[in-house]
Parts: C-alpha cells; structure tokens; sequence
C-alpha cells in the first residue's frame, strides 16, 4: 500500500563515539571508554535523514520523523535531526546500562512498534552504526515487517505505480532554536512493550594486536630490493 | 512390526531433532560461485557440524554441481526458479525459511559480503532470533569474535540464540578446497512473494584486474593522487605486479574512482600478501580494511602519515615521482 504522494518516513539515527575519535578499550575489558568522550549523529544516519529530507522537498514525503532508541543523551542526535529538517522526533528510552547491552534485534523490533503504531510508509536507515559495525538492523526490521529492503542505496526516486526505484551499491547549518520548538516525544521502552532481553552475551572486549612499523627505506630502488627480498617481484 | 502410527510418529521426531548441521547459503553469479562462500564453508565447518549448503538462483543447477565438489560439504539444496533471479533477499529468505523448517540447522550462514549482509539478518528476523554479523573466530558452536569501533577493539561474544544466524568476514577464514562429493537435492518449495520488489539492471564496472578481495597483491590510491586522471599511476603499477587496485574514501568521495573500488570499515575489508597504500595518509576508516595485509608498503611525501605506523616498508617521496620510477623498475 505503498503511496510515495503521501509518505511518512521514519529515519533512524543512532548517537555514537565520534568517528575522529581514537577508541580506548576499558582495562577490565568489559567494554570501550565512552564517558568523557566526544559523541556525535552516526555518519550514515546523516545521509538517510539528508536523503528523507531531500523527497520531503521534492514533495514525495508528508513528513519525517527521527527516531533514537538509546540514553537519555539520545535526544542530543535527535535535537540535531530536527536542526537538519526532521518534522518531529520519537525517543525510545532505556537507561544507558541498557544501551549498552542492546542488540539490532532490539532496534528493529522497537522500530517495527513505531512503524506499525504511528503508520509510516517507509524506514530510511543508515548502512552501518560505526560503533558496533554491525549492519543489521535495515535487514532485520524489513523481515520483521515483512517489508521490501533496499541495502546500500546510492539513489532514491520515485519508480511509479506505488512503488521507490533505488539505486543500491553492491558491495547543516540550521537554526537549533527552531529545533527546540519541534516536538519530540519520550517514550519508555517498557510502554512498547518490546523485551530487549540479550541474545548475545559480551564474553570481554580488548584490543586488537598492534602492528609494528617497519621503518622507511631511502628511495625507489631501496624498495624494490626489499620487494624482491620478500618475493613479490622476481628477482 | 512397528505399527504405521509409531513409524509416523518417529518421523515426526526425525524431522524435529536437530540435525546438528550448518547451512551455508551460497552466493553467485549465476554461473560460478563467489570465492567468499568457499571462505564462509570453512568459518562453518568450525562450528563442529555437517555442513550443507543451499544455492538459489535462476541457474542454481550448474553452481550447486561445483558446491557438491567442495571439501567438507556433505549437501547441497538447489533452488532454481526464475523467481529466484538475482537473488532478491525477498526471495531467497522463503528457500532458506523452508529449508530451515525441514532440516532444523543449528545454524545458517554466509559470507560478510552486500549478499550475505542483507539476507541472514532478514531471516533472522523471521525465525525471532539475534544475528551476529562479521564474525573474524569462531571459538566454538556459541563463541564467536568479531571486530568494533572500525577494527579498533574485538569482542568476544557467546550466543543464546536457538539458532545462530551469522555471517563470516572472508578474509578471516582460508578458502575451503575441492574434494568433496556432496550429496545434491533440490530445496524444499517455498512460496515466493513477487510483488514486493523487482530487480531492474545492473551495471558491473568491467576490469581484468584481480577482484580486490581476493588478490594476492592490492595497490591503492588516495586523495594525494589529486585527480581521476592520475589514477592511471596506480592501475600500470597494479598490471605491472598482476594486483587488484583499491581507493581511500578520500579519492571514492572526491570522484577519482568508482564507489566499489572503496577500502575500509564501510568498504571492501582486504588483506592480500602486499597492500601499496599510496598517496593515502591512513585514517582509522582505511586502516580498518587493509591492516591484516600480510606486508604493507606505503608511499606518501608526508613523513608523518599516520600510514607510516602500520607499514613495514615506508618510503617517503613524492608519489608522481616514486610511483613511475618503481613502475619502471619492474619492467
């Protein structure tokens, strides 16, 4: 029942570590250090929003409408949402305890509450949260709603007879007064009824092996001794 | 004599044990497979089940005879329908969902790639279970490592899912060899909803290069390449060596070089025998798809690149100079 003349798209974004910051794993290795530390909108969740906001220009959307599951620092990400043209905003509350333990599964079902009770037409997530890396949750949510997932798109247009042509890969300064005056609405978890009960246990988290550095070489010639030493090149 | 009652219901039970066995969805291109499902075989295969796989398409027929003759399959479930062309993960989840009700694996997976990526969460969904994605360890049937933060941290995960929904990064696994002979059948029929989605084209960048997440040698360029047109340093130095080329963000974004030529934590994840990184000053995003290359040698003016920090041979000059200079050194 897909109509692109009067679409309400919800868009995800999630806040996350900076992607400029360098990560320090927490000495108990229980996790990463995010007090203190630098936080921003995910980058991907920037371009889904831009995206949305853009058919909402063009007249191919009604209205969009940001979400965050996550803390209560979560409505700083949707603040800017509605700074970058975002209707109105939903915050799905957990205690930061609880954030840290949700998995996309999670998302996707509090997402899938939200579509179903508000009555949106389409989703536009970001490809990735560069925290968790984990690129789930679009999948998930489509399953969930038994709805069509486009992953990847580099494009998105109309494509006529109901239905979005997107194009997929295969492998803003505005005013924040005016933000503040948009609503955004708290809900608790627990009034979605959706059980975040963890799948998936954190057995410890630590760093990766550290590569050390070789060294320079003087010139061109230096080099290609070394690549013949190394058997790249023939000799 | 067992009465019929009893034989059915025996059935009944076969059917519902589970068969402690792995199915590895296969990707292709309609006529071979795709090199990150031989990889996928051998992450699954650590598991410590059989290991059966199942190939959709609308030429399934031909890549399951080459999937049965791979080392440590014992089935292979073909599903060829022309509904099934291009395998549209709308599709493709009905055969895996199908399969998943008669055989009961333990676990079904595929390789950490745009296919995998869209189907095993999706059916994750359907069977109301977690999935855990890009997995580099597997410990054991519930323990898997896999990286965060861009590669910057690793975690270690245990699963309670009911079944384990996963898929596997490549380059972490080594590609499963020939030598089996699989037992071939066809798939369970599934009911496969049309009318959701339709694939329209396709436009593959054409290149006789190596595929970038398979070559043995890769050489990749950056933003210090200043133009698309100096590209063309990079792809004589890449024929020169037989290498796949690679790009930063930097020269993808500022249009030097197609979106798939991308390395990084939200690109291709590469780890050949030698990555040349040039002119590519090494952020947290690049190094997390190149830094289990074997050796690394960087080229870059800037002697402090962070780049230079996980090169074993570093050469600081100028790359317009350097890079001709070493393309003619080995002619």
């Amino acid at each position: 029942n897909f109509q692109p003349k009067v679409m309400k798209i919800l868009v995800g974004v999630k806040r996350v570590v900076d992607y400029a910051v360098k990560i320090r794993v927490k000495p108990d290795r229980s996790g990463v250090v995010t007090e203190g530390v630098q936080h921003s909108m995910n980058p991907f969740d920037e371009i889904a929003l831009e995206e949305a906001v853009k058919l909402k220009e063009k007249k191919l959307a009604t209205e969009v409408v940001a979400f965050s599951l996550g803390g209560p620092k979560s409505q700083e990400v949707l603040r800017t949402a509605l700074a970058k043209g975002a209707d109105k905003a939903i915050h799905v509350q957990v205690s930061d305890e609880e954030a840290s333990k949700l998995e996309s599964f999670h998302v996707a079902k509090t997402l899938k509450k939200i579509v179903e009770s508000e009555k949106f037409d389409a989703v536009f997530l970001g490809k990735q949260a560069i925290d968790d890396d984990s690129s789930q949750t679009a999948p998930i949510l489509a399953g969930l709603l038994d709805w069509p997932q486009a992953l990847y798109a580099s494009k998105v247009e109309e494509g006529g007879d109901g239905h979005m042509k997107v194009t997929r890969e295969i492998d803003g300064g505005l005013d924040t007064i005016k933000a503040k005056k948009k609503p955004l609405k708290a809900i608790p978890i627990k009034d979605l009824g959706v059980d975040i009960k963890p799948q998936t246990e954190t057995i410890e988290v630590t760093e990766p092996p550290v590569r050390q550095a070789g060294g320079f070489v003087e010139d061109v010639s230096a080099l290609v001794a070394k690549l013949k030493e190394k058997g790249f090149v023939k000799a | 004599m067992l009465s019929a009652r009893t034989v059915l219901t025996r059935t009944a039970r076969l059917n519902n044990a589970r068969l402690n066995s792995t199915l590895v969805v296969a990707e292709h291109d309609e006529t071979k497979l795709a090199p990150i499902t031989l990889n996928a075989i051998t992450a699954a295969g650590k598991l410590g089940n059989d290991v059966s796989v199942l190939v959709t398409g609308a030429n399934a027929q031909k890549v399951a005879e080459q999937v049965a003759k791979v080392n440590g399959v014992k089935r292979v479930l073909v599903a060829q329908d022309d509904k099934l062309k291009n395998n549209l993960p709308e599709r493709v989840a009905p055969v895996v969902l199908a399969s998943q009700k008669q055989f009961n694996f333990s676990a079904i997976t595929a390789g950490s790639s745009a296919f995998g990526r869209g189907l095993i969460p999706r059916v994750a969904a359907k069977l109301d279970v977690s999935s855990i994605s890009d997995i580099t360890q597997v410990h054991s049937a519930d323990s898997f490592t896999r990286t965060l933060y861009a590669g910057n941290a690793v975690k270690k995960v245990k699963s309670s899912a009911a079944v384990k929904l996963l898929t596997f990064r490549g380059t972490a696994f080594e590609p499963a060899k020939e030598g089996g002979s699989g037992a071939v059948e066809k798939a369970p029929s599934a009911d496969i909803a049309t009318d959701t989605s339709e694939f329209l084209g396709q436009e593959l960048s054409k290149s006789e290069r190596p595929d970038l997440a398979t070559a043995k040698i890769v050489v990749s360029g950056g933003r210090g390449l200043k133009s698309g047109d100096n590209f063309k340093l990079i792809y004589e130095l890449a024929d020169k060596l037989g290498a796949g080329v690679g790009a930063s963000r930097a020269a993808v974004d500022a249009g030097y070089v197609p979106n798939d030529m991308q390395v990084g934590q939200t690109g291709k994840i590469v780890a050949p025998e030698l990555y040349i990184a040039i002119g590519i000053s090494g952020a947290i995003q690049h190094l997390a798809g190149m830094k289990d290359s074997k050796t690394i040698v960087a080229i870059n003016k800037d002697p402090d690149a962070p780049i230079f920090q996980v090169a074993d041979i570093g050469l600081k000059a100028d790359l317009f100079k350097a890079v001709p200079e070493l393309t003619a050194a080995l002619k």
